[in-house]
């Protein structure tokens, strides 16, 4: 378990919304693992309560009716959370949650329909990228192992936005095999590029497809590497 | 009387118009609707007391009494079940069966059928079957943490077999995964007698603490009746008599009566129901299940032993010019009764509009022991609780039985054999991992992990295992699991449908000892053909003993359950498929084989001494299409239960590197599929036996078999513990390698030919 002091505990926020399912996988992830508890945040709540970061997590927010995340992009508390980022602060949002920052332009590009127009659950290997995030520093290089569970996962953005992304090195993670090689055969849902994690420029927002809340202990799935994006989560501010 | 329906006056209300009871065409073509027989409808007369049914009070009858909701055909035989053991917390009768699993952390469990409807509409069909089976389990107050769906299709060249399998699939996985519960195990088959009726069996385990289970009493006179979830349209008006009726090919499509699912509504109704609960601001709640508010609303009242006044003006309705009687039979989903103090309903409306959910106030619980049901100032309904819940009709329907087979038949053994080696062993050991092979084109598309609880999935291929962790459970037990299987093998069932029915219990006990777990309680979702035919009358109730036999044997009780009749088409029933839902505690999760199965393992046979390989109901002698019948493997009921504390025992040493009881296919079938995931060889060796040649040995099928895998000084030490046993023999019968072969007796399977066919089960 990463000991923070209680000086240092920082003050995590989620928001929930309605159809949020990921939730309490990622509040129990920072209780058993890092001892903190998580600030609860309603989607109609006007205001961010005071918190030192914020996590979107996974799930099916308000029915995901229209288009993954779109709904939610407009909720009350999207506002105060663009507000939020605006500031400098932190955003880690994990599926759904990577959906609604792609939605709300926080991050760029798009989360279309899996290429094989099903929706895909298993366990997939991401490899870290270089780049210029805290995330990319802690995380270039390894091999990480944990599931991901979409059905509209496949990263888009256009040429432009692509080269941009790859010249401010804001890929964070891609889909690989087992020993950490890129090709199309490990891309799970067709991808641009095999991206399924990417930063902001300021490297304080982080969205991604594969959920590192359900790789937090080696007896579910023989991964706990999701432990290291958390750490990587935390590292971004503090 | 409470504040709300404080000025309530019965009489003040305009009678229902009544039937047209006059004897002849018109009559008849209308109780043919509603199936009600002559006898049922005299039954009726009785109960009105001289006054003819309104078409309400006949939707009522014909809904209560229909075979879905009163298991008119099978209660005679349902109550042979043993459902008392010291785990058991609630039994039979309740929306969901409960059982101890440590201290106060319980487990609230039960599998339903949807069939019909699957077969009508595949997509809505198995969604909404999984959104009811999630109700029944969330309204007892019990968090959903895991999924599993059994299914039956047609064979796999019909016509309408894909269609169903990428509908039901595609229909579960979106309901499952947008409610957030995982799937984590289940099985399917083909097999013709399914090619007009397709079985979609769902099963929903949920965790709860003792001291909060809740159950669907409508108690308290002058508590309020609550109605909440999505608002009420024509859909699924006559789904629980449809269910209740046999397919014909020719007959028009019965679209317009299955239900439309929406799993986000359901999601914010399982959020607000726990929230509610917890909260402790309600007495009773239900699941609008089948017949919708009617049986809902008598089942409460019935359980409580009181009254219902209901005001149909209150329901939210999705659609206009509703009349009682498609308000009253409508199965829309996401719907809930609750009853509550009605001090209460201002805190539960908070907790209800903050999760956007329709909710009123549509009636209160009287002393009258009767329902009565009023709509636009007509009074709908005026019906006594009792005789209809309690005095439904009851029918002990004739049996006839078939003769059954010869056991273990040589002829039938040496025409099988002959069969393989016609087609050749690789060859046809290939071909059984076509038939069994890898569901992963199913299992991806569902999500198997959210909850963070998963230890083994489908990929696993075994019971499924979730760690309770943090569920409310006892802290001294930081690793505690459940583990969970569905199993029935209907050609055991056909052949012999009462050892069938014992060795589906049977099948489901030994996934779970394979995981080291200890059996505790089970559902069922008693699928059979038209129960008006004497024979499937029969294998009913020898399904019945069969399970019943198997329960007693192995100390377990069943909790819950559902019977679905009338899988039958154009004068075809299906094979008895008698499907088996299982929980079993796993102490320590992190004991549970990993099952990555490498090269330099041991291969550990455990079998019982009597153990006869046969081929009467086996995969063999399916593939190899031999005609004529012989008995399914015996049982030994000591040997079984030894089998099972034996893998809990070694598998608690946390020295198994993989176990598996031996299944569909026999030895050689289920060793390959422990190999292929990982791409490692292996050579084993039997003995041949004088009760069937050695080619026998290897895909004939033996009751009570399991393979280990270990390291060797861990096999040298479970060899050991093996001399204490009386009734099993532990066998070295080979042992993993890095060759590109599986090596059985003589004769050698290349690797990677078995994993290409293992792979094209589904395609």
């Amino acid at each position: 378990m990463t000991q923070f002091t209680n000086i240092g505990k920082p003050n995590v926020g989620l928001i929930q919304f309605p159809g949020s399912n990921c939730d309490a996988d990622c509040v129990d992830t920072l209780k058993r693992h890092f001892g903190l508890d998580t600030t609860l945040v309603w989607h109609t709540e006007k205001s961010l309560p005071k918190v030192d970061a914020v996590i979107l997590p996974g799930g099916f927010s308000y029915g995901d009716y229209l288009r993954s995340g779109a709904l939610a992009s407009h909720s009350p508390v999207m506002a105060s959370v663009k507000e939020f980022v605006k500031k400098g602060g932190p955003v880690i949002g994990i599926c759904n949650g990577f959906q609604i920052l792609t939605e709300s332009h926080l991050l760029p590009g798009a989360l279309l329909r899996n290429a094989s127009r099903e929706f895909i659950c298993k366990y997939v290997h991401l490899q870290g990228q270089t780049g210029t995030s805290v995330y990319s520093s802690m995380l270039c290089g390894k091999t990480l192992s944990m599931p991901i569970a979409h059905g509209e996962g496949r990263y888009y953005i256009d040429p432009e936005g692509l080269k941009k992304l790859n010249d401010k090195g804001q890929v964070v993670f891609r889909y690989a095999a087992a020993d950490g090689s890129v090709s199309d055969a490990s891309n799970p849902n067709g991808a641009t590029e095999h991206i399924a994690g990417i930063a902001s420029e300021n490297g304080r927002v982080f969205g991604m497809m594969p959920h590192p809340e359900r790789a937090t202990d080696v007896v579910m799935g023989g991964s706990n590497d999701g432990l290291q994006v958390w750490k990587a989560f935390f590292a971004s501010f503090l | 009387m409470s504040l709300y329906f404080k000025d309530l006056n019965l009489a003040k209300f305009s009678k229902a118009e009544a039937i047209d009871g006059t004897p002849g065409e018109k009559l008849n073509a209308l109780l043919k609707k509603h199936k009600i027989n002559a006898v049922e409808f005299a039954k009726i007369n009785g109960i009105m007391n001289g006054r003819l049914p309104s078409m309400s009070e006949l939707g009522v009858f014909s809904a209560m009494w229909s075979e879905h909701c009163s298991y008119k055909s099978s209660r005679v035989h349902l109550k042979r079940f043993p459902t008392e053991t010291p785990d058991v917390v609630v039994g039979p009768g309740e929306n969901a069966g409960v059982v101890r699993i440590s201290g106060k952390l319980c487990l609230a469990f039960k599998m339903e059928s949807h069939n019909h409807p699957s077969y009508i509409e595949p997509y809505q069909g198995a969604a909404t079957g999984v959104g009811g089976i999630l109700r029944d389990v969330f309204c007892m107050g019990a968090r959903p943490i895991a999924n599993l769906n059994a299914l039956r299709f047609g064979k796999r060249t019909h016509e309408r077999t894909k269609y169903l399998v990428e509908n039901v699939v595609k229909g579960i996985g979106d309901y499952g995964n947008c409610i957030g519960v995982p799937t984590v195990g289940g099985n399917v088959s083909f097999d013709e007698s399914y090619d007009g009726n397709c079985l979609v069996n769902a099963m929903t385990v949920g965790t709860i603490h003792e001291d909060k289970i809740f159950k669907g009493f409508a108690s308290g006179t002058g508590n309020i009746v609550v109605y909440l979830g999505s608002a009420t349209g024509r859909d699924g008006i006559h789904g629980a008599t449809m269910a209740s009726d046999s397919f014909a090919s020719s007959e028009n499509s019965e679209r317009s009566t299955v239900q439309v699912g929406d799993p986000f509504t359901e999601k914010l109704l399982l959020e607000a129901t726990l929230e509610v609960l917890e909260k402790g601001l309600v007495i009773g709640l239900q699941d609008m299940g089948a017949a919708g508010l009617t049986s809902s609303s008598f089942e409460m009242a019935g359980r409580a032993g009181n009254g219902l006044y209901m005001d149909l003006d209150q329901i939210p309705v999705r659609t206009t010019a509703m009349t009682a009687y498609e308000l009253l039979l409508s199965e829309s989903q996401e719907r809930m009764l609750m009853v509550i103090e009605p001090h209460n309903w201002g805190a539960l409306k908070e907790v209800l509009d903050r999760w956007q959910l329709a909710s009123a106030v549509i009636g209160v619980v009287t002393d009258t022991g009767r329902v009565h049901i009023s709509h636009n100032g007509v009074l709908e309904v005026d019906l006594p609780v009792g005789p209809i819940t309690d005095d439904a009709p009851k029918y002990d329907r004739p049996q006839k039985a078939r003769p059954l087979a010869e056991s273990n038949s040589p002829e039938f053994n040496n025409k099988t054999l002959a069969g393989i080696k016609e087609i050749g062993v690789e060859t046809f050991l290939a071909n059984m991992l076509s038939d069994t092979g890898d569901k992963e084109k199913i299992y991806t598309q569902y999500d198997q992990h959210i909850g963070a609880k998963t230890v083994k999935g489908p990929k696993d291929q075994g019971a499924a295992v979730m760690w309770l962790r943090s569920d409310i459970a006892d802290q001294s037990e930081p690793n505690l699991g459940v583990a969970i299987a569905a199993s029935c093998n209907e050609r055991y069932c056909s052949i012999d449908p009462r050892l069938g029915a014992a060795h589906a219990v049977l099948k489901s006990a030994r996934m779970i000892a394979a995981t080291g777990g200890r059996p505790i309680a089970i559902t069922d979702c008693l699928n059979y053909g038209n129960p008006e035919d004497p024979e499937v009358m029969w294998e009913f109730s020898q399904g019945v003993d069969g399970i019943s036999e198997a329960c007693k044997n192995l100390g377990i009780a069943v909790v819950s359950g559902n019977v679905s009749l009338y899988n039958q088409t154009d004068g075809v029933s299906i094979k008895p498929t008698p499907m088996i839902g299982m929980v079993g505690k796993v102490s320590d999760v992190t004991k549970v084989p990993a099952g990555v199965t490498q090269a330099n393992l041991k291969v550990l046979l455990l079998q019982p001494k009597s153990a006869a390989p046969a081929f009467g109901g086996s995969l063999a002698a399916k593939l190899t299409r031999t005609a004529g019948l012989s008995a399914i493997p015996a049982i030994n009921w000591k040997a079984e239960t030894e089998a099972i504390d034996f893998m809990r025992k070694v598998i608690s040493t946390g020295s198994v590197t993989a176990a598996r009881d031996v299944g569909d296919g026999g030895l050689a079938t289920t060793m390959a599929k422990m190999l292929l995931p990982h791409q490692v060889g292996a050579k084993i060796t039997l003995g041949i036996s004088d009760k069937i040649s050695d080619l026998g040995n290897y895909f004939g099928e033996v009751a009570g078999s399991y393979i280990l895998m270990c390291p060797a000084d861990a096999a040298a030490k479970i060899l050991s513990t093996g001399k204490e046993l009386k009734e099993c023999q532990l066998q070295e019968i080979g042992s993993t390698n890095t060759q590109s072969a599986f090596e059985f007796g003589s004769w050698s399977a290349p690797i990677k030919q078995l994993t290409s066919a293992f792979g094209r089960s589904l395609t």
